[in-house]
């Protein structure tokens, strides 16, 4: 009762602060269900439904009415919240402090019934949806999984229906898919209700059977398997291949800024997730290696004007080089001094560039343009169709080189050192040597994306490389799972491309990014798809073998 | 006896000298030409050195919050720059609305003790709500988690407050009493960098007696020394940390109206440098020391006033002042790689570093 009560608050306290800060507002643009619910409701009634469910788990004794009451209590105090912030504001004008107590947000909260039947409304909502949870969690483990994909799936497809849309209308017969699932603004009833069925008569088909696929699949001789994954990654090569095709320009582009944060995530994965080396001011080599581009190729400063292939080599060494020379000062720090001096360095080389005592060179707060594309025979590489290749080229490069060095004995010395320094360097691990040679690699591969970056905008200004870039790559490795590489890929898509994608939503952007990354550090620190050695690390003191406890996410990608 | 002294010099530890004797001689090659040139006249250096004065006092007392949380959990309190901010975003409403009723130049005194309240109280709400939500949970996690917990929370925080009040700049109001300038001997000073430094001044005192003198400065001195111990002596660590972070805000919001007094408005950004800036002055004073961080602020606001025009000016640099942030953490490198100790600081074991 009194934890009921007090989840019940945090509730309320959670859905008036997205109220204020104009999250609700903004989201209830877009309808999930045309005109039956939109996303900002959903928001709301997401909130209430998770606080009563959590209210339900958290009930002491098991019986079933006490539970019910309980989830019931605190969906009554989410609704009851969210009314007094009604009445307070109609009452008071808060619009002189708080700038999104609009008119319009009263009108979304109160089902547009006016202040007085709206509070009744609210509680009602509020009590359903607490009392909906508490069935939910009462209900059996399957019927619970098969709901929570089927309506999860509506609800991205209503988020990501503007992605949907133009992807589905690119191809021919797809099209119709459009008309019955989509209208201009949300899902249709009847797709809705479609697609519904459609996943969870999927989802029961695999629960109840893919255990025994997975299990036929083990059981085949090793030839036949080895055929089956190799297929598996022939189709996998082929869909890469072809994705800028199929998923037209706009979608490209988020491609290739995702590729360009999968490339540098993977190289600082080497100097973060190898050898444990924190490393914030990782954008200083980003910046080094488009700025060597734009100074040996652009015609605007006209030093060097080299092609971009020329000058690629060059960006690498320069990467290199910069590594270990900003390495070299920093090699007896650790933890925190580490991450602060690097962050230091990178901003140093930001106001470097950005200061007119190095305009001459470097081009100042104006930057450096006309930086030409690259090209291979009569092949340019111009827009971000085209880029991609050049982009995923430089990640399976990077991939490879990746993998073979974990495996191999500077991949080892550098876990070691990870784990424990001391007991590296009594081991015979030459620190210096390590640490440098970590230091350089992730540089190197920070340089070449760089580099790639500069050719595809065709200009380098100083402000594209401020401290967030370090902090938003460094988010990427540790959210998706440090030292893993599908996790660096997972966390770049999830980091990176989905903000990309909801850019009408912009302004909430990093405020779910921080939220996120809090809670993803509270409740589950090893990333989405962490290495095995690090998850172990993690959970050590909830015992051995707990790993059924919260099945690693199959996230595709 | 030289032999020995050889070997345990290693190739880094001569590039890292000679990288800091070339720092030394350019400062001082620097610092000569500009006096030998005579651009600037004493007036200019002694405005100088208020200014530096003024801003070093506001960063020594963020410096406070963030050398104290480091004491005591040795942590970057990454969000502390936002706990900053969001004093002097909330206080800006009630400035405004004396400002608007007159009340602020009838009784100014009274409004800016208001002002600084309500600036006070937010900030530490704000911080120990933060304490409480996104920092006890993770107490006994490895180092690197509760540094990325920080981070989320500062953009968190950021944003939220963007969302309340909007994202424009807003201007505070002007206090007329703080306007114009005192004379000191022949010197003018501008009155609202008097006032700056003067009220960080007692503040600094306040705190620093508060954690030298009473039982409970005592008893987070202990925590912070060492917990187990502590913990067993019948002190209440939850309490301690507790009131760290209660000190720290405290010292942030008073300092956030201070900013917004020098500086006259206030944005939702507004704590990302100030906030790194303090840091580095924490770190400058010997993390984790509190009258270090005071000499560490201080010292950061002279350097970065006085040096763009001493050191770079002489050099032939263009537009100087471009590159002060880039000095303030050129010092923090050097810092780092000669003294991590910090000016004022201990020893510190490898446990703590």
């Amino acid at each position: 009762m009194k934890q009921a009560i007090k989840i019940g608050l945090i509730g309320g306290v959670v859905e008036i602060l997205l109220s204020l800060i104009g999250m609700v507002e903004a989201f209830s643009q877009r309808d999930i269900v045309a005109h039956i619910i939109s996303m900002g409701h959903t928001l709301l009634f997401i909130v209430a439904l998770f606080m009563g469910y959590l209210a339900a788990k958290r009930t002491p004794r098991t019986g079933s009415l006490q539970i019910l009451s309980n989830s019931f209590i605190s969906g009554l105090i989410v609704g009851g919240l969210v009314s007094l912030l009604v009445i307070v504001g109609s009452l008071i004008n808060l619009r002189k402090v708080f700038v999104n107590a609009m008119p319009v947000l009263y009108e979304l909260l109160t089902f547009k019934q006016g202040t007085q039947i709206g509070v009744f409304l609210l509680l009602g909502a509020g009590a359903l949806s607490g009392a909906l949870a508490g069935l939910f969690f009462l209900s059996p483990k399957l019927i619970r999984r098969v709901l929570l994909i089927s309506l999860g799936s509506i609800v991205g497809a209503g988020v990501l229906q503007d992605l949907l849309r133009p992807t589905f209308a690119l191809w021919g017969p797809l099209a119709i898919i459009n008309e019955w699932l989509f209208t201009a603004n949300g899902l249709t009833i009847q797709g809705a209700i479609g697609l519904f069925l459609l996943i969870s008569a999927f989802s029961l088909f695999w629960f109840r059977k893919g255990a025994a696929i997975q299990t036929g699949f083990q059981q085949l001789p090793p030839a036949p398997q080895r055929i089956l994954k190799m297929t598996g990654i022939l189709i996998l090569v082929f869909i890469l291949l072809i994705l800028p095709r199929v998923l037209g320009l706009f979608l490209s582009e988020v491609l290739t800024i995702v590729g360009l944060y999968v490339l540098l995530g993977l190289g600082l994965n080497i100097v973060v997730g190898y050898a444990g080396l924190l490393d914030l001011g990782y954008v200083a080599f980003f910046a080094i290696g488009s700025y060597t581009v734009a100074v040996l190729t652009s015609p605007e400063l006209g030093f060097f004007s080299l092609s971009f292939w020329q000058a690629l080599p060059l960006v690498i060494v320069m990467g290199v080089f910069s590594g270990v020379l900003l390495g070299t000062p920093v090699l007896k720090m650790r933890g925190d001094y580490l991450a602060i001096a690097t962050l230091g360095f990178g901003e140093i080389i930001r106001i470097l560039v950005l200061s007119d005592f190095l305009r001459p060179w470097l081009g100042g707060a104006q930057g450096i343009g006309k930086i030409p594309k690259a090209f291979i025979g009569g092949f340019e590489f111009a827009g971000p169709q085209q880029i991609y290749y050049l982009i995923l080229a430089g990640c399976l490069l990077v991939i490879f080189i990746s993998l073979r060095l974990r495996d191999s004995r500077l991949g080892r010395a550098w876990m070691a050192v990870r784990e424990d320094e001391d007991v590296a360097q009594a081991m015979g691990i030459n620190l210096v040597a390590t640490k440098l040679l970590a230091f350089a690699t992730g540089a190197g591969f920070s340089a070449l994306s760089g580099a790639i970056f500069a050719s595809k905008l065709g200009s380098v200004y100083p402000h594209s490389f401020n401290v967030m870039i370090s902090i938003n790559i460094v988010c990427v490795i540790i959210v998706g799972g440090m030292g893993n590489i599908p996790g660096v890929i997972v966390g770049a898509i999830a980091l990176v491309g989905l903000p990309e994608l909801l850019r009408e939503f912009a302004e909430y952007r990093l405020f779910v990014y921080g939220a996120a990354l809090v809670a993803m550090m509270l409740l589950r620190p090893e990333g989405l798809w962490p290495e095995a050695v690090h998850r172990r690390e993690l959970h050590e003191e909830e015992g051995d073998g707990e790993g059924s406890e919260s099945p690693p996410e199959s996230k595709p990608d | 006896m030289l032999k020995r002294w050889k070997k345990r010099i290693t190739p880094t530890d001569v590039v890292m000298w000679l990288i800091g004797g070339a720092i030394l001689v350019l400062i001082f090659w620097g610092s000569i030409a500009t006096l030998a040139t005579g651009t600037y006249t004493g007036h200019h250096w002694f405005d100088f050195i208020i200014f530096g004065l003024a801003q070093g006092s506001i960063y020594a007392l963020i410096a406070m919050g963030y050398t104290m949380v480091y004491g005591i959990l040795r942590m970057i309190n990454f969000a502390h720059s936002e706990v900053f901010m969001c004093g002097p975003y909330t206080a800006y409403y009630v400035a405004a609305a004396f400002y608007s009723s007159g009340f602020l130049d009838q009784y100014p005194i009274v409004s800016l003790i208001m002002i600084f309240l309500v600036s006070m109280a937010t900030s530490t709400l704000v911080a120990v709500l933060l304490e409480r939500i996104a920092y006890r949970p993770l107490r006994t996690a490895p180092r690197l988690i509760p540094l990325i917990t920080a981070i989320g929370a500062s953009f968190f925080l950021q944003y939220t407050f963007r969302g309340f009040y909007g994202s424009g700049f807003q201007a505070y109001p002007v206090v007329q009493i703080l306007e114009g300038e005192i004379t000191f001997w022949g010197f003018r000073i501008l009155k609202f960098q008097a006032v700056v430094i003067a009220a960080a001044a007692i503040l600094m005192a306040a705190l620093y007696s508060f954690v030298q003198r009473t039982r409970l400065g005592k008893a987070i001195r202990a925590v912070s020394e060492d917990k187990e111990t502590s913990a067993l002596m019948g002190i209440d660590i939850d309490r301690m940390i507790v009131t760290t972070f209660v000190i720290g805000g405290m010292s942030a919001g008073a300092a956030g109206v201070l900013y917004a007094l020098m500086f006259k408005q206030v944005h939702f950004f507004m704590g990302f440098i100030p906030g790194i800036k303090a840091f580095t002055a924490a770190v400058l004073g010997g993390i984790g020391n509190i009258p270090g961080a005071m000499l560490g602020g201080i010292f950061l606001g002279l350097v970065e006033s006085v040096g763009p025009s001493l050191f770079l000016d002489g050099l032939g640099i263009v537009a100087p002042y471009q590159l002060k942030d880039a000095i303030a953490f050129t010092m923090l490198v050097l810092v780092l790689i000669f003294r991590p100790t910090g000016i004022l600081g201990e020893r510190l074991t490898v446990k703590k570093a």
